[in-house]
């Protein structure tokens, strides 16, 4: 027992040795010993952006990472102070909010539409303080800024494309919780492939979301992948050959399903999850992009600027805030024809010749 | 023997006044005695009766979490980082980058716990301890159930399903009836409590009936109640008019626990619930018969059912009741800080009050205090957070390692060198009062 605890601080003391061999860096004014991982060039200003989670953390790989990125960005390349609290559950919002506004934050993003209830009262205690609240609109104040992203127009384009891609006519979908912000893709899914289904004579059928009745698949939540992995398996047992979990994380374990099976592809949502989750870049047809990033740098760097308003932010294929990411590996898999559909399907939803409708547009 | 199951929960001194009375009952004479005064009989050694008491050993176990949090929130520090790399050329650089990381991140704790001499007004200074009272209540009450369960040796660890339902009852009391100022308050906690009543006794009469193993049917209680609610707030008698998120309507001012402090403090009735519930719990378990009876089957149910007891009523009353407790701290949830119901209503709450009622020792006063640290853990890691960036999940794992260390007195025993308690006296890791005190 001796024996081996001295030989295990003797190991740990040598390798902490090894590592703290390192050289200090010169004496220097104390501004630099205080000053943290930013960016030196850009000059600090004194505007403060704060961040609260809803209970997914910031590293879900969907909204609170995209929001939280939209964030650091800012304080990269804007100079601004930022601080961030994580919510553990929904007892937290509220005191994470105050706790940032008292921190002195003058533009506090809250994440989901879950914290909006908490949004709106923070928002009325503190009318001097910003707020800007992703997914959703229910907040009516002048110091609230609503940014929402209508995300069915680019899973138009993804059940579109999912519809041509299927070899067995049998497409899939499946969601986290049967929330809005995950039913709006479930819809658009659907309509794109019943345009597809009208356009081209096609019979193909979508597993796992009724439009018309609003009834599908759902895992129950954000957290279990095995869940996702389970239910896209039952998908794909069913001939589904194209699947698109709206699930946050989950969504991986719909990924190493359509993985396991032979000929399966998976498309992503929020992010680009060629990038994000390169492992399973092999199956990833393409992903429908919610451009949560983009929008939360535009509204600090315009509030920064003095022109923070209350105007909801609408995403939309029309302004890039949603979209579909190229097809990267499997591109040699889509034909030119049907990629050039869903350009041409794209330039039409622009222009407004189709209109794509669900309950949860925003 | 019903009127414990109902106490008046808004008024403490009731509970209070009928307690002298449980004492002419007899038979439970012995065990409030015992109850009383667990160390005052060994004249020998009173600094041996001290040292080898559960309640230092429970500071002590703070104290070590203290510090392992302390490293842990030293190696998640930038600072540290950059330093622990030329630790040999420049040592100082290192130690001064450790002491102001972990100093910033208790004192910035501190002040979101208790008091924070920064805030720019009074009113903000001593936000903080209210917060605590505030995160603390659903917390000591439903600490409260897992440790009344805990005493007749059940694993109540359907806290959290009892609290989604006692929220569920209350909330929709609170939302579609409409009824004076008072009747509504008082109607909607007795819903409360008559909720997780109802989601505590399915479990106790399983019990007692079939001997189906408590542990698993509360566990799977937690789902049902979970996905129930889940499934309720997609309903029109539940979600909010207009809105097609999964949400319920506000509840009705007259159904919302009045705030004790005014607009500016989150701290409202429900703390008074939850005082007046620690006191009810101490009568029932020391001062009253049923008490007794919880004791003496959680020590013994062969023993207890020689003597006369009925066993499987036991069972079933302490699940009522505890689950009664749970309800009301769905309650404090629902009709005190958030006002509305959503899916995640009771948080980790159900989870955190077995850690409670552990950290308490399962008695009443015990839990009291374990839900305040708590509930001072939670509110100071927020400000934690918010200050100085030290990840939450560092208080979590502050939080985590007390649980443990109170789980296992030898380890802390050893690491201060404290000498073993006397014959018979020894702690068991997990809920150890039941036996000790009926054994006294």
């Amino acid at each position: 027992m001796k024996i081996g605890t001295r030989a295990a601080v003797l190991a740990t003391a040598t390798a902490l040795a090894l590592a703290a061999c390192g050289t200090p860096p010169p004496d220097e004014p104390e501004a630099t010993a205080t000053d943290d991982a930013r960016t030196p060039e850009v000059e600090q200003i004194d505007y403060r952006g704060c961040i609260v989670s809803d209970a997914g953390g910031f590293d879900d790989r969907s909204f609170n990472q995209a929001g939280y990125e939209g964030l650091t960005q800012a304080r990269d390349e804007l100079g601004i102070e930022i601080s961030q609290a994580e919510s553990q559950g929904e007892n937290e919002f509220v005191p994470n909010i105050d706790s940032m506004v008292n921190q002195g934050c003058d533009l506090v993003i809250t994440v989901g539409y879950l914290l909006a209830d908490a949004t709106g009262g923070a928002a009325e205690a503190n009318p001097e303080t910003h707020f800007a609240i992703i997914d959703d609109q229910s907040v009516d104040a002048d110091n609230v800024k609503p940014l929402v992203f209508n995300t069915a127009e680019a899973a138009f384009l993804a059940g579109y494309l999912a519809a041509g891609y299927s070899t067995t006519g049998t497409v899939a979908t499946f969601g986290g919780m049967q929330i809005p912000p995950v039913t709006i893709f479930m819809d658009g899914f659907v309509d794109g492939v019943a345009h597809y289904n009208e356009v081209k004579g096609a019979e193909v059928r979508v597993l796992g979301w009724d439009k018309d009745a609003q009834t599908g698949d759902f895992t129950g939540d954000f957290d279990d992948i095995a869940a996702g992995q389970n239910l896209a398996r039952a998908q794909i047992d069913q001939g589904a050959d194209v699947i698109m979990p709206v699930a946050g994380p989950v969504g991986a374990g719909g990924a190493s399903a359509a993985q396991q099976s032979d000929g399966v592809a998976f498309i992503g949502v929020d992010k680009d999850w060629y990038e994000t989750s390169p492992e399973f870049a092999d199956v990833t047809l393409t992903s429908v992009l919610k451009q949560m990033t983009p929008a939360v740098f535009d509204v600090l760097s315009e509030a920064v600027a003095g022109n923070f308003d209350n105007t909801p932010y609408v995403g939309t294929l029309e302004n890039d805030g949603v979209g579909l990411a190229p097809f990267h590996d499997l591109e040699g898999e889509v034909s030119e024809e049907l990629a050039a559909e869903v350009e041409q399907l794209r330039q039409d939803i622009v222009a407004g010749e189709i209109v794509v409708e669900s309950p949860s547009t925003p | 023997m019903t009127s414990p199951a109902q106490p008046d929960p808004v008024q403490p001194d009731s509970a209070r006044s009928s307690a002298p009375d449980a004492p002419a009952h007899g038979p439970a004479d012995a065990g409030p005695d015992a109850d009383r005064r667990p160390d005052g009989r060994d004249q020998a050694g009173v600094v041996h009766q001290i040292l080898s008491s559960s309640w230092l050993l429970s500071l002590l176990a703070l104290l070590v979490a203290l510090v392992v949090g302390g490293v842990l929130i030293a190696m998640a520090d930038a600072r540290v980082q950059d330093a622990s790399g030329y630790f040999f050329a420049r040592p100082q650089d290192m130690l001064v980058a450790v002491w102001d990381a972990v100093r910033n991140a208790y004192v910035a704790m501190f002040n979101g716990a208790v008091y924070d001499p920064q805030a720019p007004s009074f009113q903000r200074s001593v936000r903080p301890l209210t917060e605590t009272l505030t995160v603390a209540t659903p917390l000591v009450l439903a600490g409260l159930g897992v440790a009344l369960a805990f005493r007749a040796s059940l694993f109540n660890i359907g806290a959290q399903g009892q609290i989604i339902m006692g929220a569920t009852f209350a909330a929709w009391i609170g939302f579609t009836w409409q009824l004076p100022p008072g009747v509504h308050l008082v109607l909607a906690v007795l819903a409360g409590l008559i909720g997780g009543a109802i989601w505590g006794g399915i479990p106790g009469f399983l019990r007692a009936r079939t001997g189906a193993h408590e542990v698993i049917v509360t566990i799977m209680l937690n789902y049902i109640a979970f996905y129930l609610l889940s499934y309720l707030l997609t309903t029109a008698a539940f979600q909010r008019p207009g809105s097609s998120n999964p949400v319920s309507s506000h509840l009705e001012p007259t159904a919302v626990y009045p705030l004790l402090l005014g607009p500016g403090f989150r701290l409202h009735a429900g703390f008074l619930v939850a005082l007046a519930a620690t006191v009810f719990v101490w009568w029932l378990l020391s001062r009253s018969t049923v008490g007794f009876r919880f004791r003496a089957v959680g020590a013994n149910p062969h023993a207890a059912r020689t003597a006369g007891m009925n066993v499987e009523w036991s069972y079933m009353l302490v699940m009522i009741i505890a689950g009664g407790l749970a309800g009301l701290a769905g309650t404090a949830q629902v009709m005190g800080t958030e006002r509305y119901l959503t899916a995640g209503i009771a948080a980790s709450i159900g989870f955190d009050a077995i850690t409670v009622a552990l950290l308490g020792r399962s008695r009443p006063w015990g839990v009291l205090l374990a839900g305040l640290l708590f509930g001072a853990l939670r509110a100071g890691g927020v400000t934690m957070q918010a200050r100085t960036g030290t990840p939450i999940d560092i208080v979590l794992v502050v939080q985590s390692v007390i649980v443990l260390l109170i789980a296992a007195p030898p380890l802390v025993r050893t690491i201060f060198r404290l000498p073993a308690p006397g014959k018979g006296r020894a702690p068991r890791p997990v809920a150890p009062a039941p036996a000790k005190e009926v054994q006294a």
